[in-house]
């Protein structure tokens, strides 16, 4: 098939006298609707539906000849009127015969116009849609931004509610009210960062859990709430430690809180967070805040808890990947926040959010998430 | 803590394989952080007798051409570079085909011209010490060619368990033998208990208190050395026994000095690595002194003023008054609990030897190893609870060893001060641990695994039914008087009891639910409206960065903030991990400036970063009292805690380098500029449904003509509200960076940033009415150009808001279309040209109706701005 092109067309320039249409234009008599009246009328409109070159043309000629209010059948069939009432009828039913076969004409032609269009120009006009578009690429969220917000709304759907609070806090909220007296063994393990001078009783939160307390101090019971947040400890940043990090608590007080309840709430969290089908274990450990407390493992994502069986990386071969700290609100908390232990129970979690964000997306070195390099930060995109 | 397993073995028959019992201890709560297999990888080395030796000389260094027997018949040549050893002793001779740790092989191979046929081991070589420079040499007696693996009993598996701070029993062998015996159901052998008979010294009768071992030390309560106990708060027992005839030259043996390395410490000598032992196996700290080193009786008591010590490590430590120490005559001999003095330490000539066994308060030791920033195994004991019944027995312990090993002769006095309280006794209702525990824990349970722990269980006097106390277990609750052994100081409360049984009975026994909980009420409007600007920035092409919130002390003066500035007042660090990082930020920007450095320098600079977050600006406020933790505090003393706290608002930042429209096959991109920071706070405040208005200002760190001061009105405000820049409330700043500022840190020319209030914009959005919908006219419009000369001072910002109040009503979009400068207008003017689309709700404007707001619009322009209209 070459067709040529509808500007190459030699007809095109003369066809202008036809393409305006009859010559008998201005007789307006009744003759009009003559059978040869009318045949002359088909036979002109043909010839300019046949002429037309391309759809632009096309659309002209159906203008003049199809449809167009000035079109020769059209002025005809106005003379319809004017004929006796016997011959109006046979008139009529002519004058449709007419005009359906210039339409039938004129959609043929449409077609042949269209499909050559179709064929031709719109090859021609061909661009290579695969060049780079794209001048204003997306940004990104933080990846524990973004993993932080994930996890509060599984919170949030359970009925939780979001606390939030400062990350210079007093000794009594990061501390004492968390049974965690000034000579507590287990303060040196949080490796606080203080602030000048020593004596102001003010530190960077080195957890979440202050937020807990406030939530406990300023909420109506029973509190659930979830504690997202960033917290410090005195690191320097290298591959494995960085002086800030983010995590997220959750606390539960009301009536009736036991220890199921929390093993309940962990599977819901762990599923969230490593998917579903991996099972959960609980270690006794100790925390001042918690008593019976417990460490949270779940089964190694990557090895299924085969390790035993076969090398994994993931877990270091262990079967199992600790992510986090748990157990029973300690009756000292309660008691420091105002709340009758005897009456209420109450569970705590919390979890490092880099070390879950290393797990779930592999990353290596956690500096990475404290050097803003456009390329590891692109990646994550802009939603959850 | 590392824990030998032959040591475990000892005091509990039939323990299953290493592995087994960690996996048990893991359960229990006892973090085994490893297991590590010794000396079962060694073969082929046995006994050997040194014959001869003949030095040959190298040019690096001599070594020794040694002949060694290991049988009665015949030698065999070894080259060995050490030298401390001599004719006629014993030593481990690697034979050619042993297996040494690591699965090193011995071969005969030819060295320094002779062919060395074996190898004379060091204890490191055989992986049982980190010796390296001199060979083992064995006791005399030893027979040759024994096999030295089984000689020695050298394969073993050390435990390194991470021992929680509560559980102080832990740091011994004996707490956790008890642990593994209670584990496997096996039976367990005290060998705090191996002592029998005798009085207790204290006089207390503690019989059935279920305090087990140690209470009897097995030798009568004569008067030993002279000891006072001035605070017997801080010092509740101090045994003191006293030994002669000390041998200088005894050697620890090789099986105890195993047992030290294994566990982590360098033997010393006999009396030294003897306390070590008993501190390993029991969990008892002890002391040496010298005897003769000591003058006048010993005293338990605080610090004086100005009181100094020079401690084991030779250090010269300034005492504070509240420090326990030891003391004598001479003043201050120990620190108690912590570290001994020099003055009195054992050295290879003592002969006498007073050991100390004492049970210290562990806030005063705790205080004491912080205050000198001096941890030690002893106050790492003590700190964390040492069973006051082991002293007796401890010191009974040493006598004996010191008298086996070190041919001591034990003096018959024994000293033993006893300010022991009587041990408390908790009130413990049963059914506690099933409403914590969630699952019913029958009662011939709980009494089962608190007497497994070392507890004294009873009925508690009374009725045994409580109202209130009901618990899961069917309603009546039965209440039982536990009373905690020595050793577990940190059982003071039912929910501590509760843990026990619910961590013997496991974790995994605890069944799976949920809670039931009330409607939550969602994200606030807060916490969404930060996650629309976070998406917004993104989305926008920011990439969002968490940097490090630490400062320098310059940073203040590098941003060229004033001093009276609040981004000025900062918040120090008392103990910063870098002293060029001691401060917290007071601003976003210093740490995104440091990730665009980062950046630059990593070939990436074309950059758009932003960060949310929170900066902290120090206020003055005194230091409020402490509340107490046991009731809640008054709302007055937790606002004035919170008074003291530095403000710390939330802020957003953003910083842009580079191209802002990467180059491509499109052309060369589109630089950044002061626009882009300020398109970014209206990329900001839109997301939170606000308008931002703009204005010119000379702010830090900006550009001083590139600055733009940003406001928000306040969309709640009641009245007639004003409009324009000039109304509402500064939430931040945007524009192009000073050029001291790009130069001190060292960024790109024309880097922009942009910083706003997002804690401030973000209440007032909260407060925003819901919107309210306009009449969307369905009549034409009527569009009007016009273009207006105006002083080049004048900003578009002011010609906009007259523009718009002179129009009125009909006006919907004021669009500006052209700016001109040039010689058509003449200098120090500018052309605004600016499209009016006018319509009206209810009506086709006509021509003249169009006109006439126009030239409203126009006369207002004029008379606010002084424009004219362009000809």
């Amino acid at each position: 098939m070459s067709p040529s092109p509808p500007s190459a067309d030699s007809n095109h320039a003369d066809r202008g006298p036809t393409d305006r249409g009859p010559t008998d234009r201005d007789s307006t008599g009744p003759d009009q609707l003559d059978p040869d009246r009318l045949a002359r009328m088909c036979a002109q409109a043909s010839e300019a539906i046949a002429a037309a070159g391309d759809l632009d043309e096309l659309a002209a000629v159906r203008t003049s000849h199809v449809d167009g209010r000035s079109a020769p059948l059209a002025l005809a069939r106005r003379v319809l009127g004017a004929l006796a009432q016997a011959d109006r009828a046979a008139a009529g039913r002519r004058h449709n015969d007419a005009a359906a076969s210039v339409r039938a004409l004129y959609e043929t032609r449409l077609a042949e116009l269209t499909a050559e269009r179709d064929a031709w120009v719109l090859v021609e006009e061909r661009v290579d849609v695969t060049v780079p578009v794209n001048r204003a690429p997306l940004g990104a969220r933080h990846p524990i931004t973004k993993l932080s917000d994930y996890l509060v709304d599984v919170f949030v759907a359970m009925g939780y509610e979001v606390a939030e609070g400062p990350e210079v806090e007093h000794d009594w909220f990061n501390f004492e009210a968390l049974n965690l007296g000034p000579d507590h063994p287990a303060r040196s393990s949080h490796d606080t960062l203080y602030v000048d001078p020593m004596g102001s009783g003010l530190l960077l939160r080195t957890h979440t859990s202050p937020v807990q307390i406030r939530a406990l101090l300023s909420r109506p019971l029973p509190v659930y709430v979830v504690c997202p947040g960033r917290t410090y400890r005195n690191d320097a940043v290298d591959a494995t430690h960085s002086p800030v990090f983010g995590q997220l608590e959750g606390l539960a007080v009301d009536e009736g809180i036991t220890m199921a309840d929390l093993r309940g709430t962990l599977d819901v969290f762990a599923q969230a967070l490593f998917g579903s089908g991996l099972s959960t274990r609980l270690r006794p450990h100790y925390f001042p805040f918690t008593e019976p407390s417990a460490e949270l493992d779940v089964a190694c994502f990557a090895c299924r808890g085969e390790a035993a069986r076969q090398p994994c990386r993931v877990c270091s071969d262990e079967g199992w990947i600790e992510i986090g700290g748990c157990g029973m609100v300690d009756p000292n908390v309660l008691v420091a926040c105002g709340v009758d232990p005897s009456r209420y129970s109450g569970f705590a979690f919390g979890m490092g959010l880099e070390r879950a964000a290393m797990i779930r997306h592999n990353v290596h070195e956690i500096r990475d998430f404290v050097d803003g390099d456009i390329r590891f930060g692109r990646l994550f995109g802009t939603v959850s | 803590m590392k824990i030998l397993m032959s040591w475990l073995r000892e005091a509990v028959d039939g323990l299953p394989p290493a592995k087994a019992v960690a996996e048990a201890l893991i359960r229990a709560g006892f973090e085994v952080e490893s297991v590590e297999s010794v000396g079962h990888d060694l073969a082929g080395v046995v006994v050997g007798e040194v014959v001869s030796i003949e030095v040959v000389e190298t040019k690096k260094k001599n070594v020794r051409w040694v002949d060694v027997a290991v049988s009665q018949t015949g030698t065999r040549g070894v080259i060995c570079g050490a030298f401390n050893f001599e004719v006629g002793d014993r030593v481990a001779v690697a034979l050619p085909g042993a297996v040494l740790p690591g699965g090193f092989t011995i071969t005969s191979r030819k060295t320094y011209g002779k062919i060395s046929d074996g190898m004379i081991c060091s204890l490191h070589e055989l992986g049982i010490g980190d010796d390296h420079d001199g060979i083992l040499v064995l006791p005399p007696d030893t027979p040759l060619g024994v096999d030295v693996a089984e000689l020695l009993d050298l394969a073993d598996d050390v435990l390194d368990i991470a021992v929680t701070p509560d559980r102080g029993y832990g740091l011994s062998v004996r707490g956790i033998a008890r642990e593994v015996a209670t584990a496997f159901g096996l039976t367990f052998h005290d060998p705090a208990a191996v002592v029998a008979g005798g009085t207790d010294a204290g006089g207390h009768d503690r019989s059935g208190a279920g305090a087990g071992a140690g209470e009897r030390s097995g030798v009568p309560a004569t008067v030993g050395y002279p000891v006072v106990v001035a605070d017997p708060d801080a010092c509740t027992r101090y045994v003191a026994r006293v030994v002669r005839g000390v041998s200088p030259g005894a050697q620890t043996p090789l099986r105890l000095a195993r047992r030290l390395t294994l566990s982590g410490m360098r033997p010393v000598s006999v009396p030294v690595d003897i306390t070590n032992v008993i501190m390993l196996g029991l969990g008892q700290p002890l002391h040496a002194f010298d005897r003769a080193k000591l003058s006048g009786p010993i005293v338990v008591r605080r610090a004086r003023e100005g009181e100094r010590l020079v401690t084991l490590d030779g250090v010269k430590r300034e005492l504070d008054p509240e420090d326990l120490v030891i003391a004598d005559d001479s003043g201050a001999v120990a620190l108690a609990g912590v570290m001994g003095g020099a003055s009195t330490e054992i050295s290879a000539d003592t002969t006498e030897i007073l050991i100390e066994a004492a049970h210290f308060d562990p806030i005063a030791v705790a205080r004491t190893a912080r205050r000198h920033q001096l941890s030690s195994e002893a106050s790492r004991r003590f700190e964390r609870g040492v069973d006051p019944a082991l002293a007796p027995v401890a010191a009974q312990t040493a006598v004996r060893l010191l008298t086996e090993l070190a041919g001591a002769t034990a003096e018959a006095g024994v000293t033993d001060i006893d300010h022991r309280r009587p041990a408390p006794t908790i009130l413990f209702p049963v059914g506690e641990t099933a409403r914590l525990g969630g699952r019913p824990y029958p009662s011939d349970v709980v009494r089962r695994r608190l007497v497994e722990v070392g507890c004294l269980v009873t009925e508690a006097p009374g009725p045994d039914r409580l109202d209130g106390l009901d618990g899961l277990d069917g309603g009546h609750t039965e209440l039982l008087e536990v009373t905690p052994p020595s050793w577990r100081g940190d059982l003071t409360r039912p929910a501590d009891l509760v843990e026990e049984v619910i961590r013997l009975e496991g974790y995994d026994t605890i069944a799976v639910t949920l809670p039931r909980l009330p409607a939550g009420r969602g994200l606030t409007q807060g916490q969404r409206l930060r996650r629309a600007v976070d998406a917004a920035l993104a989305s926008q092409g920011y990439i969002e960065v968490l940097t490090v919130p630490f400062v320098s002390d310059d940073t203040p003066a590098r941003l060229g903030l004033d001093e009276d500035d609040p981004r000025a007042a900062v918040v120090r660090i008392a103990n910063p991990i870098a002293e060029d990082a001691a401060n917290l930020r007071t601003t976003l920007l210093p740490g995104l400036f440091a990730a665009a450095v980062r950046n630059i320098g990593r070939g990436q600079p074309n950059l758009a970063l932003f960060e949310t977050g929170l900066v902290f600006r120090s206020v003055a406020a005194a230091t409020p009292p402490t509340p107490a933790v046991d009731h809640r505090p008054g709302d007055d003393e937790i606002a004035a805690l919170n008074a003291a706290l530095p403000d710390q608002p939330r802020l957003v930042a953003v910083v842009l380098t580079g191209l802002r429209e990467p180059a491509g096959w499109w052309g060369p991109g589109q630089p950044v500029s002061w626009q882009d920071a300020v398109a970014a706070a209206h990329t900001v405040a839109g997301a939170t449904g606000l308008d931002v208005a703009v204005a010119a200002d000379t702010v830090m760190p900006w550009h001083p003509g590139r600055c733009a001061r940003l406001t928000v009105a306040d969309p709640a405000a009641v009245g007639p509200v004003a409009v324009g820049p000039s109304a509402g409330r500064i939430i931040g700043y945007a524009g192009e960076l000073h050029p001291r500022v790009i130069a001190a840190y060292g960024l790109p020319a024309r880097t922009c940033a942009m910083e706003l209030d997002l804690d401030a914009l973000v209440e007032i959005a909260s407060r925003r009415p819901p919107v309210t919908a306009p009449v969307v006219s369905t009549y034409p419009p009527a569009d009007r150009d016009i273009a207006l000369v105006v002083a080049a001072e004048v900003t578009v910002a002011r010609v906009t808001e007259a523009l718009r109040s002179g129009a009125g009503d009909l006006l919907e979009t004021l669009t500006l279309f052209d700016v001109y400068e040039g010689s058509q207008i003449g200098g120090g003017k500018r052309s605004l040209a600016f499209g009016l689309r006018l319509r009206a709700g209810d009506r086709t404007l006509t021509a003249d109706e169009a006109n006439t707001a126009r030239d409203a619009a126009v006369a207002e322009a004029a008379r606010v701005t002084g424009a004219t209209l362009r000809s």
